[in-house]
């Protein structure tokens, strides 16, 4: 059965980026540990340029983003639309082309972003070649997804691969826009637009790399493998249409809530908000879908693992969209935006919902590409209670400073001035600066030890494998 | 339930082609960031300048940026400035410190007048940033010594004990390269900066001698300057 699925699909391509996601994600949290020691104890800056922060956090934001979740994303599409659509990958070239190009802009990214050469946008820091090649890759996962949808043996397309397309259009888009730049040496550009043109352009960027990259990319996750572990049917076909439609309409609206109270004018960001608020109920019909996909056998979260990973991940995602349209509201933003809080909200997305559902999807592909049980379950176990108390404490760590920031920064005193000067509210932060990166610490342990899993499975199937061929063509 | 597979019969037809899918979402998602990015481009109430003239310096003839003095309205930066900008973005002082200040009684006693989006509008890209794990920066021009500045970059720690900013002792060893702010300046006036021929002749002289540090402290001393605000008028 499995030599027979190992030739009918192209199953390396998902086992090098299923081994590459977890590198990454491991790399990429490492990074941010130590960004995070950096604003507690400044000293760790050390004085070295290519390692202050201003120039890691850079890198922190794109290991994590761009290659631990660029690779899940790209193992899971591959993976799950081959097996969805019934026939290989329309182009083997092509996806390996795909493999190399993504890890080269990887590999110039940990090169480049230390070294200053940046665009100074947020998550669109990477210069002009690296843009275009960027565009380049994407184009080409984008051409190759597409066909093997045209080529599967299926009549509908499954849902999972609705949610993979999106994201693929809107990232082109995204990208495309947002980088158009002006070239003035092979190291540097500036972008074409400027001021609040250029504020709104980016945020648009921002929001929907959030929305697309992030949520509708993983929700393409939580549709193939949350039915695949739970062995049942997605709770409701109508909920995935309407929250499918209503997700791609809204999620691009977002963006200008980053910017209210700012110069942008008024009308901008306050349609950002309502529609913000709006989309609690396609993120919520999501969360729902999936979760409750487990009804009637909500005893498989006791023993299996992999399961707890996929529901905690969905508790998370609950949870921080609706945090998210909460500030977005025009009062609770004016407290929350330039805080600590903000940095909180995006961690309980990134830390709970999209490495915990990826954690758990990468674990499901693993057991499936080499035909085999985890090297230990038990470390599973460890690693998904590590990153639950790793991400909890750094949640709670960042609400607390945020609000705290948040409240400082507005305090008068009874003779109408304001109480606090901006450096005691820095030197308050210190305590949950240094939570937040114990609680960091926590969440890349369990990172380790799935990496550490990975590769004792990885090395076990395959001695198993050579011991016995025969078992292999069986 | 198996005649029941789809919710309509559009919803059908799209879940059976691939292309009518894509075209759909491809559609459905331009909607809207066409709304909200578009109109910014064309309507004139997004700019300030457009109802305060004298919100933007009027250049008298014959005058160079270099000659502007301070509040005379909102102008392209000097070649030094520009380099400090440079310097700005490729530390990444974005990623802590913003420059937009809110129209709130806190920010304004803190920080200074709220910032208005002309006052950005020669900035590519726009460095409004949306974290303050340091203090705003878009009206810090002026609030300290050009030697405090200095001080506060090579070592933050000597004048502000609280402070979890980097040291930058590096800024002082660097030179700054004449060719490359001419570069920059040309494309900032391919962009539609209004940049003259004398502006971007004065570069080498202006630059000379200058490291990256006082380019630094040069760009902050003229952050949220170049506008004399009138506390009578709403600019918005």
């Amino acid at each position: 059965m499995q030599a027979s699925l190992e030739q009918k699909y192209n199953f390396d391509i998902v086992k090098w980026f299923t081994v590459a996601s977890v590198i990454y994600l491991v790399v990429g949290t490492l990074i941010g540990v130590y960004i995070a020691a950096e604003l507690a104890w400044p000293a760790l800056n050390l004085d070295i340029a290519e390692i202050s922060f201003g120039r890691l956090r850079p890198l922190h934001t794109n290991a994590v983003i761009f290659a631990f979740g660029g690779c899940a994303l790209m193992a899971t599409s591959y993976y799950s639309v081959q097996r969805t659509c019934g026939v290989r990958v329309w182009s083997d070239k092509l996806a390996w082309f795909t493999f190399i190009g993504w890890n080269l802009i990887i590999v110039s990214a940990v090169i480049t972003l230390p070294l200053g050469l940046t665009q100074g946008k947020e998550y669109a820091e990477l210069e002009w070649p690296i843009d275009i090649a960027i565009a380049v890759v994407w184009l080409a996962y984008g051409l190759n997804f597409v066909m093997t949808l045209a080529t599967r043996k299926t009549s509908h397309i499954y849902v999972s691969n609705w949610f993979f397309l999106s994201m693929i259009i809107m990232i082109t888009y995204l990208h495309v826009v947002n980088s158009l730049a002006i070239p003035v040496s092979l190291f540097k550009s500036y972008s074409v637009y400027s001021g609040v043109q250029d504020a709104m352009i980016q945020w648009w960027y921002g929001h929907n790399a959030v929305g697309f990259y992030l949520t509708a990319g993983f929700l393409g996750i939580m549709y193939y493998f949350v039915p695949k572990q739970a062995n049942r049917p997605v709770f409701s076909y109508r909920l995935s249409v309407i929250h499918f439609w209503a997700l791609t309409f809204g999620y691009v609206w977002l963006g200008a809530h980053h910017l209210q109270y700012t110069a942008l004018p008024d009308w901008t960001g306050s349609l950002g908000a309502a529609v913000s608020l709006a989309m609690i109920i396609p993120s919520w019909g999501g969360a729902v879908n999936g979760m409750m996909t487990l009804s009637g056998a909500w005893d498989k979260l006791r023993t299996d693992y992999v399961m707890r990973f996929l529901i905690v991940s969905l508790a998370f995602y609950a949870m921080s969209t609706f945090e998210g349209p909460v500030m977005s509201a025009k009062t609770v933003n004016a407290l929350s935006h330039y805080t600590d809080w903000t940095v909180g909200h995006v961690h309980s997305g990134a830390l709970g919902w999209v490495a915990m559902v990826a954690a758990g999807a990468l674990y499901h592909m693993i057991m499936k590409l080499w035909n085999t049980e985890m090297y230990s379950a038990k470390l599973v176990n460890l690693h998904f209670w590590l990153a639950t108390v790793g991400a909890v404490i750094y949640i709670i760590a960042m609400w607390v400073s945020g609000i705290m920031q948040g409240l400082m920064w507005r305090d008068y005193d009874e003779f109408g001035t304001l109480t606090y000067t901006f450096a005691e509210s820095v030197a308050a932060m210190h305590p949950y600066y240094a939570m937040r990166a114990v609680g960091g610490l926590i969440y890349w342990t369990g990172g380790a030890v799935m990496l550490y899993n990975t590769i004792m499975t990885i090395r076990q199937a395959t001695a198993a494998r050579s011991a016995s061929p025969a078992a292999a063509t069986a | 339930m198996a005649d029941q597979i789809h919710s309509t019969k559009l919803q059908d037809k799209i879940e059976r082609n691939v292309f009518l899918m894509l075209i759909v979402t491809a559609l459905l998602l331009t909607v809207g960031g066409l709304v909200e990015i578009v109109p910014l481009f064309y309507l004139d109430e997004t700019m300030e300048h457009n109802q305060h003239k004298e919100v933007l310096w009027q250049r008298p003839e014959g005058q160079t940026v270099n000659d502007w003095q301070a509040g005379e309205g909102v102008r392209p930066y000097t070649p030094l400035e520009i380099v400090g900008r440079d310097i700005y973005v490729r530390e990444g002082c974005y990623t802590c410190h913003s420059q937009m200040i809110r129209p709130f009684r806190d920010e304004k006693e803190r920080y200074g007048h709220y910032s208005l989006a002309s006052e950005s509008m020669y900035d590519h890209p726009f460095q409004w940033g949306s974290k303050r794990t340091g203090p705003d920066l878009a009206r810090v021009g002026g609030k300290y010594s050009d030697d405090w500045h200095y001080r506060h970059l090579r070592a933050p720690r000597d004048v502000v004990p609280e402070s979890v900013m980097p040291n930058y002792p590096w800024l002082e060893k660097n030179a700054i390269d004449a060719e490359r702010v001419t570069k920059t300046m040309e494309a900032m006036r391919m962009l539609g900066t209004p940049y003259t021929d004398a502006d971007i002749a004065s570069v080498a002289e202006q630059v000379k001698g200058k490291n990256e540090l006082q380019a630094v402290v040069d760009y902050l001393q003229v952050l949220g300057t170049m506008v004399k605000f009138d506390e009578t008028k709403d600019y918005r």
